[in-house]
């Protein structure tokens, strides 16, 4: 599958693909309508993001079918985002109790 | 190496004209038209700057020892006397996935050469973009005007709520607002038959790489801010 030039899919696969968004974008709005609360909430919303973007990237954006080079370009990078969003998050929880110990009343 | 004038290729050359040559030198890494490669390299920029915002956000709302606004009860909307949470939200998300739906089709019709079917679902496509940017400016000025949230502070709680809220959707308004002006303007070129001369309807693809991307960072937005 090294098709880069002239992308072409049965219109089908589209149509599910795109039933599948409306489903999971039901479905994680419905998380907020049941107001689940917690873990649960927290599981569900990333779940039906990651399927969403997923679904996106693989068919929508063709990426299932360009060649591994590109593939790999554009999606390992983003990746060590993942590093920034550890590093911060341990910098948030100190912030934070730095916070509450000197500004509780 | 010798008189002749044409340099020979395998030769070396110094100062700007040798860095042409390395950069320009016969090494071809993606085997994709290079607009299409440079849509991805650009679109892969736009992840990092989107995850920033984003990350700034997490730590934001993590070290706030104040409460931060409850998403679903401010973007609620009384519709005939039913509180009904996040609806305009849901609204804009559902647009925003028929108009990645009507541009998935346009790309694919693209190469089938259907020249007028593509252009009215590219026209399709940024009828939805402009909705959506509709209803953010709605959704803003309820906001701004009813509830009174500026980027310095709100009566609901933790004043960075506005200024995250206006900074992010107003960055990827912008984001939309543009790909409705680059999506019209193709669109024109297909009705006028440039690609059919051409033979070759990439460029179709790759604004549909731009609008997906458009759709995928509000996947993230919706997530992370309205049902975080």
């Amino acid at each position: 599958m090294s098709g880069s030039d002239g992308q072409q899919h049965p219109i089908k696969l589209y149509l599910w693909i795109w039933l599948l968004l409306f489903v999971l974008s039901t479905l994680s709005y419905m998380v907020d309508y049941m107001q689940f609360q917690g873990i649960v909430r927290w599981s569900l919303i990333l779940l039906f993001m990651a399927l969403k973007a997923g679904f996106i990237v693989a068919i929508f954006m063709h990426m299932t079918w360009e060649r591994m080079s590109l593939a790999l370009a554009i999606l390992m990078p983003p990746l060590v985002l993942l590093v920034l969003i550890g590093l911060m998050s341990i910098e948030a929880n100190y912030t934070f109790g730095t916070r509450l110990t000197f500004f509780a009343t | 190496m010798s008189d002749t004038a044409v340099a020979s290729p395998t030769e070396l050359r110094d100062g700007a004209s040798g860095f042409a040559q390395d950069w320009s030198a016969d090494k071809q890494a993606f085997h994709a038209p290079w607009g299409k490669a440079m849509m991805w390299i650009f679109l892969l920029s736009d992840t990092f700057i989107f995850s920033c915002f984003l990350t700034s956000y997490m730590k934001v709302r993590m070290t706030t020892t104040e409460p931060w606004p409850n998403p679903s009860e401010v973007f609620a909307l009384t519709v005939a006397g039913n509180h009904i949470p996040l609806l305009l939200i849901a609204i804009m998300t559902f647009i925003l996935i028929s108009s990645s739906g009507t541009m998935a089709m346009a790309v694919n019709f693209g190469y089938r050469k259907n020249r007028k079917v593509v252009v009215w679902l590219m026209v399709a496509t940024a009828l939805f973009g402009a909705s959506f940017v509709g209803m953010q400016a709605f959704e803003w000025t309820k906001l701004i005007v009813e509830e009174g949230v500026r980027p310095w502070g709100n009566p609901m709680g933790a004043p960075q709520f506005g200024s995250f809220f206006f900074m992010i959707t107003g960055f990827h308004g912008l984001h939309v607002s543009g790909g409705v002006i680059y999506l019209s303007f193709i669109a024109f070129k297909v009705w006028r038959g440039d690609y059919d001369r051409s033979g070759n309807y990439e460029a179709v693809e790759i604004a549909g790489l731009y609008w997906h991307f458009v759709d995928l960072v509000w996947v993230f937005i919706f997530a992370f801010f309205y049902l975080w």
